[in-house]
């Protein structure tokens, strides 16, 4: 992992890439590479659709190695849905196989002179470019199935889908899991209109004949990644819950708690939760043939994603993860699991965000272009957004857009950005998160609810103001460190609660690179992450009136708690002073 | 007094999803959790109507009360 590709798109007589070494960039991974990249190299004034862009692919410190959980993907930009900087963070193959061949990220630059399509064929042989436009308009599933017919099996994908060539702000970029399904996505902020706009429609990514990297301190290494799973498998929710039940887990927690945005975000409990929770849904995917325990990349032992059968038997899609089960569900009015089943796939083969398309559609039952709890309505909507009908194209701009088409006053989005499934005024940590994180409303960024509702980490009352700030800032210092390690996030359970468990993960990474990281240093590393994303937003025209929740939030109390949010516009603007 | 009891995730292996009881006034949580034996480590998650609860929470006339084994997703 000691170089960059570096491919100009828009150099004159076609595509011209250059391997170059890291440079400035030595000692960054994940996160911290994609956005030190942004930060440095794009205007940050500049459309996130034109030439002066980049999109910049980067696996983490640990991908590559021998390190459990190590398979993170981390894409980057200028974001096309916020116009502030995007890092969207994605599982499955790529990350292990980019590390193996070597690079430490791939920054595709520059505005296409034609309208060509690309693929990028990368092997321990070298990088080639290809003009393929018998792949235009074609679908994730598809395209991975001809590539695999192309390359072979042992491939992994970074590709986007038909969202991504038409540059929708919600488009994803697909990432495959061991078995060729393109089914882990770097969702959020329209990194796949990005790669789209760069005219590159899949990099095919090939490591045979490559080793895993090798450790400075191989035996120190090997000991610190066998405590390190030891310490997941006897952490409860990374040992027991996640595999067994996957994300989903919290569809039934969140709605018990109140805290669970139902149509809309117009109350905070769903009535036909049980009919689409975790539990529900493992037993069925197990009734099924399939399963709720499955690897997105390999060396994953937690194993939180599943397989969804649909009644026959056949593959209908992974297990839809509890964001998207929210968005197309309960967001929707919707109880249905075969049709949020179908929405997943839908969503993952024409390359879009789960959590933006699912609002978005939300937002337009809001509007009353199609009733609440109509999942065949929803379907068909989704496949406008894949065939790009104006109203698809519409939806496929994102919830905010199209809150503002249909003239919907209550738009749940943050710079530009769908929230995810928690209600900020029931959970108001997460509120918090929402409102300050430099991507816009992400749960991820800085995920309150661990110890907001979970008692991860501590507890801190989610229907009170106070310690909120102090909570959503940790994490966020935090979360951007393991952004940039590679490391799957929920790690963060086990990690919290066990201090021997953080100890194996320093270790990994002091072995590994022959450092003496402390908990301190690793503090540091998410505050300069941070601090340069922010810095990027500032210089992008971002002020502190962006770093709130949209008025309704404030005005109108949800039940059944009856509560507004109530953090002040004073603390959150402290969040970044440390 | 009659409270209504939710368990979840791996609580419902050889219980019960949803149920109604009827426990003797003053009861609290820990004495619904060993009445169910569910230890208070597996107890991880309480809700009382909707509100954090603790093993040592009061209940009364009509609660609803949620138990969770520790859980996390996201």
């Amino acid at each position: 992992m000691d170089k960059i590709l570096r491919i100009d798109m828009g150099a004159a007589g076609g595509p011209k890439m250059q391997v170059e070494s890291l440079g400035e960039y030595a000692g960054l991974g994940g996160r911290a590479m994609t956005s030190s990249v942004v930060a440095k190299e794009v205007p940050p004034f500049c459309h996130p659709l034109g030439g002066e862009n980049k999109l910049v692919i980067a696996p983490g410190l640990l991908s590559g190695t021998g390190a459990a959980m190590s398979g993170r993907l981390s894409v980057g930009c200028k974001s096309p849905l916020t116009g502030g900087i995007k890092e969207a963070n994605s599982g499955g193959q790529p990350a292990q196989v980019l590390a193996r061949l070597g690079y430490g990220a791939i920054i595709l630059e520059g505005k296409p002179q034609g309208d060509d399509l690309y693929k990028v064929i990368i092997n321990k042989d070298g990088v080639k470019i290809e003009a393929d436009n018998s792949l235009k308009m074609m679908t994730n599933y598809d395209l991975v199935v001809r590539m695999k017919a192309e390359y072979g099996d042992k491939i992994a994908c970074i590709s986007i889908g038909p969202a991504g060539e038409m540059k929708m702000q919600s488009a994803s970029v697909a990432c495959t899991d061991p078995e060729l399904r393109p089914s882990r996505h770097a969702g959020r902020g329209g990194v796949g209109a990005v790669m789209g706009a760069k005219g590159v429609k899949v990099i095919v990514l090939d490591d045979t004949g490559c080793k895993a990297r090798q450790p400075k301190d191989l035996q120190k290494f090997r000991e610190a990644n066998k405590k390190f799973v030891e310490g997941l498998s006897r952490h409860p929710v990374t040992g027991q819950a996640l595999p067994a039940y996957g994300t989903n887990v919290l569809t039934n927690i969140l709605n018990e708690a109140g805290a669970y945005p139902t149509n809309n975000f117009k109350t905070g409990q769903f009535a036909g939760a049980g009919k689409i929770s975790g539990e529900t849904i493992a037993e069925l995917e197990t009734k099924r043939g399939a399963g709720p325990t499955h690897a997105c990349h390999r060396g994953c032992v937690i194993r939180c994603s599943g397989i969804y059968n649909d009644k026959d038997g056949n593959f209908l899609s992974k297990q839809p993860e509890y964001e998207t089960v929210w968005a197309h569900g309960g967001h929707c009015g919707i109880d249905d699991p075969d049709a949020i089943a179908m929405l997943d796939f839908l969503d993952d083969t024409y390359g879009l965000d789960t959590i933006e398309t699912g609002v978005a559609i939300g937002v337009a039952m809001q509007a009353g272009v199609v009733k609440y709890g109509d999942a065949q309505a929803a379907i068909n909507l989704v496949k406008e957004i894949g065939k790009g009908t104006p109203l698809g194209r519409i939806l496929g701009s994102g919830a905010a857009v199209t809150g503002k088409v249909f003239g919907v006053e209550k738009v749940p989005v943050v710079k530009g950005q769908a929230m995810p499934a928690y209600d900020p005024r029931a959970v108001q940590g997460i509120g918090v998160t929402y409102a300050t994180s430099p991507m816009g409303a992400d749960h991820t960024a800085g995920y309150s609810i661990a110890t907001n509702i979970l008692k991860s980490g501590g507890f801190v009352d989610p229907l009170k103001p106070e310690g909120q700030v102090a909570l959503s800032r940790n994490l966020q210092v935090a979360t951007a460190a393991i952004d940039s390690t590679g490391m799957c996030l929920f790690i963060a359970f086990a990690i919290l609660d066990q201090p021997d468990t953080f100890q194996s993960l320093l270790d990994l990474l002091n072995s590994f690179y022959g450092l003496e990281l402390t908990a301190d240093s690793v503090t540091e590393l998410g505050k300069k992450v941070l601090k340069t994303e922010r810095d990027f937003n500032k210089r992008a025209g971002f002020t502190k009136e962006d770093d709130r929740l949209p008025r309704f939030f404030y005005t109108d109390p949800v039940l059944p708690h009856n509560i507004k949010f109530m953090v002040k516009d004073e603390e959150l603007d402290s969040l970044f002073d440390w | 007094m009659k409270v209504t009891v939710k368990l979840f995730a791996s609580l419902r292996k050889d219980r019960f999803a949803v149920d109604d009881f009827d426990y003797q006034e003053g009861a609290t949580v820990g004495h619904i959790l060993a009445s169910l034996n569910i230890s208070e480590e597996e107890a991880a998650i309480i809700f009382i109507n909707a509100r954090h609860g603790e093993p040592d929470s009061p209940l009364k006339e009509g609660d609803l009360l949620a138990i969770f084994p520790p859980v996390g997703g996201g």
